[in-house]
């Protein structure tokens, strides 16, 4: 046998499971990672103490061993968890801590001087973050988020750990069937470069025009 | 052009003629060093009073402590009708709303236009629906002079510009007490001029002012009262022909080499 439309079919097959995996992923790490940001800057130190062990903590453990946990752990508890969405939990979490920790960063880049200003026309801490700090800080945090989801995508592929059939997985599939390993993960590796090279590409681009402003 | 101060809201309390700020035996230390040690002066209601005094001699401070940008240490500040003490954060909320600042570096928010930047205050903290704060911005703009920028961006407006925009959005929140930190500092004269002019109509208009300067003749035509600054204390204090005739040594040579 050697490798058909058939199999390229399966692959792009593959290509839109990781395409809907990465979205869910980035989505739940986003919101994640906002509430671990926002924890992050907080005024009370609990907040702080918290969302800072959950960085370290989450960082602290391979994404494989996170999905084992929900496939795997979460399956023990009675809850009978489908690979997608372990997967996307999994990647979710780990997402929220790398986020959580480079919008905290965005946050506090934005200059104390805005901070006073909205706390001299007394706005609450609240309208403070919302209507002044944060559009300024998802300004600087574009670049370095599109370059994030990039890592995203790649990290799918850790999927595999648990058999979800994304594009990996689907190349796996193939190979086990054909065995033609070089042509067949050259080919996934190329489906993966076609879906990160423009997020690479764009987050470069941004970056370079917000140096230009000085921002 | 003759600008009119707003009005200020009616006093709550009774007592009408206590002054605006009134700073009582204030303290402030930043770790050990101590940057305000003991000041005590009243600025009433109407009047325009010039903090003066070289780099570090704590004028900035005094005035960022007035409304809580500052927590000042011991001691405590009447601000119209509530007190800033050194513990309570309370009172700060209500002090924020009846005092306008406006800062050497101008703190435009970028991201909003010059109507937006005037009516993000009064929509958020005081609840104006969206059209009537529209009316406010149109306003304080006119008296600045600026009806025409309400919709750029600050980026887009010269340093002395940004400034009277920074003025308005302060005046849209009807101050009763207006707070100025070295405005003109960060302008070229031409632009101070028109900074100056601005607040010299306010003040006119019988606006309370505090204001930190290096503008010694416009101290001494505007001010009421001059508050000179020596190491952390009131050292001399007295109406605007003051620095024409220094008392102490450390005014004479700051009048020296200050003008």
């Amino acid at each position: 046998m050697t490798f058909s439309l058939a199999n390229l079919v399966y692959l792009l097959q593959g290509t839109l499971w990781t395409v809907a995996l990465a979205l869910l992923s980035f989505v739940g790490g986003g919101v994640l990672g906002l509430a671990v940001a926002l924890m992050r800057v907080s005024r009370f130190g609990a907040l702080r103490f918290a969302a800072g062990t959950w960085i370290q903590v989450i960082q602290g453990i391979p994404l494989p061993v996170l999905i084992f946990l929900s496939y795997f752990g979460l399956g023990v508890t009675g809850f009978d968890v489908p690979a997608l969405a372990a997967a996307a939990l999994s990647i979710a979490v780990n997402s929220s801590a790398f986020l959580g920790d480079i919008w905290r960063g965005c946050i506090q880049a934005v200059a104390k001087t805005q901070w006073e200003a909205a706390d001299s026309l007394a706005l609450n801490g609240f309208q403070r973050m919302v209507d002044v700090v944060l559009p300024q800080a998802i300004r600087l945090a574009i670049p370095a988020t599109i370059g994030f989801s990039v890592q995203i995508i790649k990290n799918t592929s850790y999927a595999v750990v648990i058999g979800f059939i994304e594009l990996t997985q689907s190349g796996k599939i193939i190979n086990n069937a054909l065995y033609e390993p070089f042509l067949i993960f050259t080919i996934v590796g190329l489906v993966y470069f076609a879906l990160c090279s423009p997020l690479s590409n764009a987050s470069r681009r941004l970056e370079a025009r917000l140096r230009a402003r000085g921002a | 052009m003759t600008l009119h101060a707003t009005a200020p809201a009616p006093a709550v309390e009774p007592a009408a003629a206590a002054p605006a700020v009134r700073f009582n035996a204030v303290h402030k230390s930043f770790g050990t060093l101590e940057v305000l040690k003991g000041i005590s002066f009243a600025v009433g209601r109407g009047e325009v009073v010039c903090l003066i005094g070289r780099s570090g001699s704590g004028k900035s401070t005094a005035l960022r402590c007035i409304n809580g940008l500052e927590r000042i240490t011991t001691g405590s500040i009447d601000v119209c009708g509530h007190v800033v003490s050194p513990d309570g954060r309370a009172d700060l909320h209500a002090v924020r709303k009846r005092v306008g600042i406006v800062f050497q570096s101008y703190n435009l928010f970028p991201h909003l236009t010059v109507e937006q930047n005037i009516t993000l205050a009064p929509r958020r903290v005081k609840k104006t629906a969206p059209a009537e704060a529209r009316a406010i911005a149109a306003d304080v703009l006119a008296k600045v002079g600026l009806s025409d920028k309400r919709d750029s961006y600050p980026e887009q407006l010269s340093g002395g510009q940004q400034q009277r925009v920074a003025i308005a959005r302060a005046l849209a929140m009807q101050p009763e007490v207006m707070l100025f930190d070295e405005v003109t500092s960060a302008l070229d004269p031409e632009l101070t001029g028109e900074v100056l002019k601005v607040m010299e109509d306010l003040a006119r208009g019988g606006m309370t002012m505090v204001l930190v300067t290096h503008e010694m003749a416009f101290a001494s035509r505007v001010a009421d009262k001059i508050i000179f600054m020596h190491q952390g204390r009131v050292h001399e204090a007295g109406p605007r022909d003051m620095l024409s005739r220094p008392e102490t040594p450390e005014l004479r040579q700051f009048v020296g080499t200050g003008l």
